[in-house]
């Protein structure tokens, strides 16, 4: 694979964990718990979409390099490939569940994006570095956000702490993936382009434990990570949540090809 | 109201906070309107989420709307009248001279 090939290969796992995890949220616009959450909710989905998009962009311009000028869209990445294409994690797939399970898959991809954009901040591409220090200001009020709702509701009733245990628990199998590191990304971090997902790991605990800790909640011990051995999201292998969810996501442009607002 | 340690309420419904919000240019805050929310950080969040999407604030205050003291409608007659008989209290009796602009 060549420098370009793996550049554009990078860009799309950026792109979709964003564009994901924007569906998702956007399947509780008008389901919200209260009127207030269901805007900010959809907020925090919007911002993501909007980044998915900077990054689509970025990989079209990619790809156009190394493929005789022939990139495609924004549109054409995000609706046009079928899941074993899409390269986000696993995590972000993941139904929504209850609202304790929306907050902790917010919450443990929160964390870690705020630390890769932070990471992503002094890429040695300045397109990257770019986009980075765009979302970073988005990212991080995601990041309150949801370790405020883990807190409230580890902490709050016995209904609600018991809930939030059993989400944190269950999802707790997918957070390995966020920090392996497969060939694509060794050679984008020796080249100083990517981020080294590795480091990001320590850091990342160190911030559950202390929500954790503040939301009366028990980390999770002894669980088996999903998608190890480099046979994740991040290189195409997904669970069998992303299927259905695509298929909301695209049908109106896989019906009516090209179809504009 | 039965409250927890972090004062999200026993009840179904959340308490209502007024919303003020200080646009880029204004000096002081201005009343926007009200939520539901479990306890002031969050009320302060949900403000940011309901009422400044399209970039109209620079700060936000939050108060419970049951901490605000409000005059009595049925008071109007003795709150208010007797002001309105007293023009002498406006400033509107003394010649300006023409130099003196933005006044």
């Amino acid at each position: 694979m060549n420098d370009q090939r793996t550049l554009f290969d990078y860009l799309l796992r950026r792109a979709d964990s964003d564009l994901v995890l924007a569906q998702r949220l956007g399947e509780w616009v008008g389901h919200g718990p209260v009127l207030e959450e269901d805007i900010a909710t959809t907020n925090v989905g919007l911002d993501l979409l909007g980044q998915s998009r900077l990054w689509f962009a970025y990989a079209g311009e990619v790809e156009a390099g190394f493929n005789n000028g022939a990139g495609r869209s924004e549109d054409q990445l995000a609706f046009l490939r079928d899941a074993a294409e899409f390269r986000n994690l696993m995590l972000v797939e993941q139904p929504n569940g209850d609202y304790a399970v929306t907050m902790a898959r917010q919450f443990y991809f929160d964390v870690w994006h705020e630390l890769s954009l932070r990471g992503l901040t002094a890429s040695a591409d300045a397109r990257i570095a770019e986009i980075a220090a765009k979302a970073l200001k988005e990212v991080r009020y995601h990041t309150e956000r949801s370790a405020d709702w883990v807190i409230r509701l580890g902490d709050g009733t016995e209904e609600s702490h018991r809930r939030m245990q059993a989400a944190v628990d269950d999802l707790w199998m997918y957070t390995g993936e966020m920090f392996e590191v497969d060939a694509i990304e060794l050679a984008l971090i020796d080249a100083g382009v990517a981020c080294d997902a590795g480091t990001l790991a320590a850091p990342w605990r160190q911030r559950v434990d202390a929500i954790f800790s503040e939301a009366t909640l028990t980390v999770p011990a002894g669980v088996w990570m999903q998608g190890s051995g480099g046979r994740g999201g991040k290189q195409g292998v997904h669970t069998e949540h992303i299927g259905p969810m695509l298929a909301q996501m695209q049908w109106l442009q896989r019906a009516y090809p090209g179809a504009q607002w | 109201m039965e409250s927890t340690s972090k004062g999200v309420t026993g009840m179904n419904e959340w308490p209502l906070w007024e919303v003020f919000i200080r646009s880029q240019h204004g000096l002081a805050h201005k009343h926007v309107g009200s939520l539901h929310a479990p306890d002031a950080e969050m009320a302060i969040k949900n403000a940011r989420d309901v009422y400044t999407r399209r970039n109209e604030g620079v700060s936000i205050w939050a108060v419970r709307s049951s901490d605000i003291v409000a005059s009595s409608p049925g008071d109007k007659e003795p709150m208010f009248e007797p002001a309105s008989s007293k023009v002498y209290r406006h400033p509107t009796f003394f010649p300006m001279p023409d130099e003196v602009k933005h006044i």
